[in-house]
């Protein structure tokens, strides 16, 4: 009993430096909020990572950022803004719905349903050629050979 | 034949697409702070610590907020532009020693030469992430009322400087009533 005590004794100045190492020391609810809030915003200097992923300097400067909002009882989207204001949409990985990024929101389902109507209209117009050119007897006779079935006589 | 001229005419719009993305720079994004009041700030400056500095000192003129540092390496690119600049009285020049050491900062326009009216130091970044600075160096213009009219990102080159930045200073300073905004 007595050497636990020492033991843990000896490891406390351990945990206390432990902590200190930590740059912000905080909840797991709040440093939750703040590992999904850096994975929604983009870093500048590093153009495709998120403030999550970037060692840039300005990341950690704004992961920072993030932390004190989050402590100062700020919302996510008011922090989002707080981005947007001084970094514009392109620090948001989900941009805006307007104007300028109409065709960036709706152009691949418009795309996607243009397809379609042209594949469809195509296999119409393939099934109607089909069912308008029939074999000839020759062609039929030919098909059953390259299908290794017996050529049967004049059709009955 | 018609089906060809479709696809090399579809062909034709990709191209055109590519070619209009190559020359765009994805370095530079587009400042939202471009049109509206400068941000607040109050800063020591970097030679006079005892002395603040804030944005509202400049009130009434049309300035240049240069961003920055001893450890940014095309600052020393644009800086030949910049003293040259400061010797043409022009417009003056801020300096925003951003994320330095005081005396980095000091040793740096000693030995390169100083252009600026005065510098102010951002140890921590914390007034260059309300300008929305991610690149040092970084060029303001701000006029008269407060209002930054214009963002340069990178360096300032002279044509740049002749072709942009020079004729919009020259309209700023005669407009008495209006901001840019």
């Amino acid at each position: 009993m007595r050497l636990i005590a020492v033991v843990l004794a000896w490891c406390l100045p351990l945990l206390a430096a432990a902590q200190g190492a930590q740059p912000t020391p905080e909840d797991p609810v709040t440093n939750q909020r703040a590992v999904h809030l850096a994975e929604q915003l983009r870093c500048l200097v590093c153009q495709n990572q998120s403030l999550a992923d970037s060692h840039a300097e300005l990341a950690v400067d704004l992961r920072r950022q993030i932390r004190e909002q989050i402590a100062a009882g700020k919302s996510d989207v008011a922090i989002i803004d707080y981005m947007v204001e001084r970094y514009g949409d392109f620090v948001r990985y989900r941009p805006p719905v307007k104007a300028s990024t109409l065709l960036l929101w709706f152009g691949p389902p418009v795309l996607m349903v243009f397809g379609l109507f042209l594949l469809l209209r195509y296999l119409g117009q393939r099934r109607i050629r089909i069912e308008n050119a029939p074999l000839t007897e020759a062609e039929r006779n030919e098909a059953r050979t390259l299908l290794g079935e017996p050529a049967p006589g004049p059709r009955t | 034949m018609n089906r060809h001229m479709i696809i090399l005419a579809a062909f034709a719009v990709l191209i055109a697409f590519l070619g209009i993305g190559l020359r765009l720079n994805p370095r530079e994004v587009p400042s939202p702070l471009v049109g509206k009041p400068a941000p607040a700030f109050e800063l020591a400056q970097l030679a006079k610590p005892q002395q603040p500095f804030t944005e509202k000192d400049m009130l009434g003129k049309v300035w240049l907020l240069n961003v920055w540092a001893s450890w940014c390496v095309s600052c020393r690119e644009e800086h030949p532009v910049l003293l040259d600049l400061a010797r043409t009285g022009a417009v003056p020049i801020v300096g925003l020693n951003y994320k330095d050491k005081r005396d980095d900062g000091l040793a740096w326009l000693k030995q390169f030469g100083d252009p600026y009216n005065l510098s102010i130091a951002d140890n921590d970044g914390r007034v260059g992430i309300n300008y929305g600075v991610y690149g040092v160096p970084e060029t303001f213009l701000i006029d008269k009322f407060g209002v930054i009219c214009d963002k340069i990102i990178g360096p300032v080159t002279r044509a740049r400087l002749s072709e942009k930045i020079l004729p919009l200073v020259k309209k700023l300073e005669q407009k008495e009533h209006q901001s840019c905004a």
